[in-house]
């Protein structure tokens, strides 16, 4: 049953990415397309915060991990640079994960 | 010219280090499921996508069906392909290279392709292959240390690793958002996210925020 489970996700995932590069380029070329194309990766990075950030599983959660998102934010209103934003979430969670 | 490239290979580099440490999770994740070490590497060889195989192995961990887990995995993969579609235009490869550019087409490789936009068109390509392959290559060297280290590593969240990865989404979109009205879409994603999670499967949430780009996108403003 493992093997299946590997074989088939890494077959069905590998035809995912394929479609989305092989779709004919005309298919861009209606305006309401491009518009909602542009919106989709801020809307799916936007929801992969929530849940990579807030959620466990089905539930929303609130734990350590928003403690390095909060601080995130306020680095990236700071104006600082990537790493620094990644870096500063990662010790705030880890040292509210600890002292908790 | 001379500071655009430094400044991809920045970007690149530091998504590529942070996401690749979050290998060790799931190496150790997919161990944990009863998968062996050379599946564990293959999961990530093969599918390579994070959340894919991290859905893959939970349902498995959870005792679900397998056709749970593969169907879970493809739902949470389904981003790829719209990912692809912007992607392709982009890239314009043909063959073997195409087979490449699906296969490396995933949240961060995109997200950091798109993130050089003001850059021009070269470091948005440049950005896709540097990232896409940094991350290849992290991911599943650190795939192979977690699931061999399984039983001796610690707890990823011990590391923070479990809060940096949502920052690196935060600070991949937070370029992205030059006016109100992106922002608006931004916030409202995030929102329809969070009320969606308790109703919807697993990763579910993600797909389903697609819609938020949908309504936005609609009508000419």
């Amino acid at each position: 049953m493992l093997w299946v489970v590997l074989i088939a996700t890494s077959a069905f995932c590998f035809a995912i990415k394929l479609v989305g590069h092989s779709v004919p380029d005309r298919w861009l070329a209606n305006a309401r397309l491009q518009r909602i194309n542009a919106l989709i990766p801020i809307a799916l990075l936007s929801a992969l915060v929530i849940a990579e950030g807030l959620v466990t599983k089905t539930h929303v959660v609130i734990d350590h991990r928003l403690a390095g998102l909060a601080v995130a934010l306020a680095a990236l209103f700071a104006k600082a640079p990537f790493p620094v934003v990644v870096v500063a979430a990662a010790v705030t969670s880890a040292l509210v994960y600890h002292l908790h | 010219m001379t500071r655009a490239p430094s400044a991809t290979v920045r970007d690149a580099l530091s998504v590529s280090l942070t996401v690749g440490f979050y290998g060790v999770a799931f190496g150790a994740a997919s161990v944990a499921a009863g998968f062996s070490v050379l599946q564990s590497c293959l999961f990530s060889l093969l599918t390579f996508t994070g959340a894919s195989q991290f859905a893959a192995v939970g349902v498995v961990a959870s005792g679900g069906a397998g056709l749970s887990a593969i169907a879970a995995a493809a739902m949470l993969g389904t981003r790829n392909a719209l990912y692809g579609i912007q992607m392709a235009p982009l890239l314009k490869v043909k063959g073997l290279k195409r087979a490449a550019a699906a296969q490396i087409t995933i949240d961060e490789s995109t997200g950091v392709a798109l993130a050089q936009a003001s850059r021009g068109t070269e470091a948005m390509r440049f950005g896709f292959w540097l990232t896409g392959t940094g991350v290849f290559i992290f991911w599943n060297v650190f795939t192979f240390l977690g699931a061999y280290g399984a039983k001796s590593l610690g707890n990823p969240a011990s590391w923070g690793l479990d809060a940096a990865v949502p920052a690196a989404f935060l600070g991949l979109v937070w370029p992205r958002l030059e006016t109100t009205f992106l922002r608006i879409v931004a916030a409202s994603a995030m929102v329809f996210a969070l009320l969606v999670t308790p109703w919807l499967p697993a990763g579910l949430p993600i797909i389903a925020s697609a819609l938020v780009a949908v309504t936005f996108g609609w009508r000419e403003r």
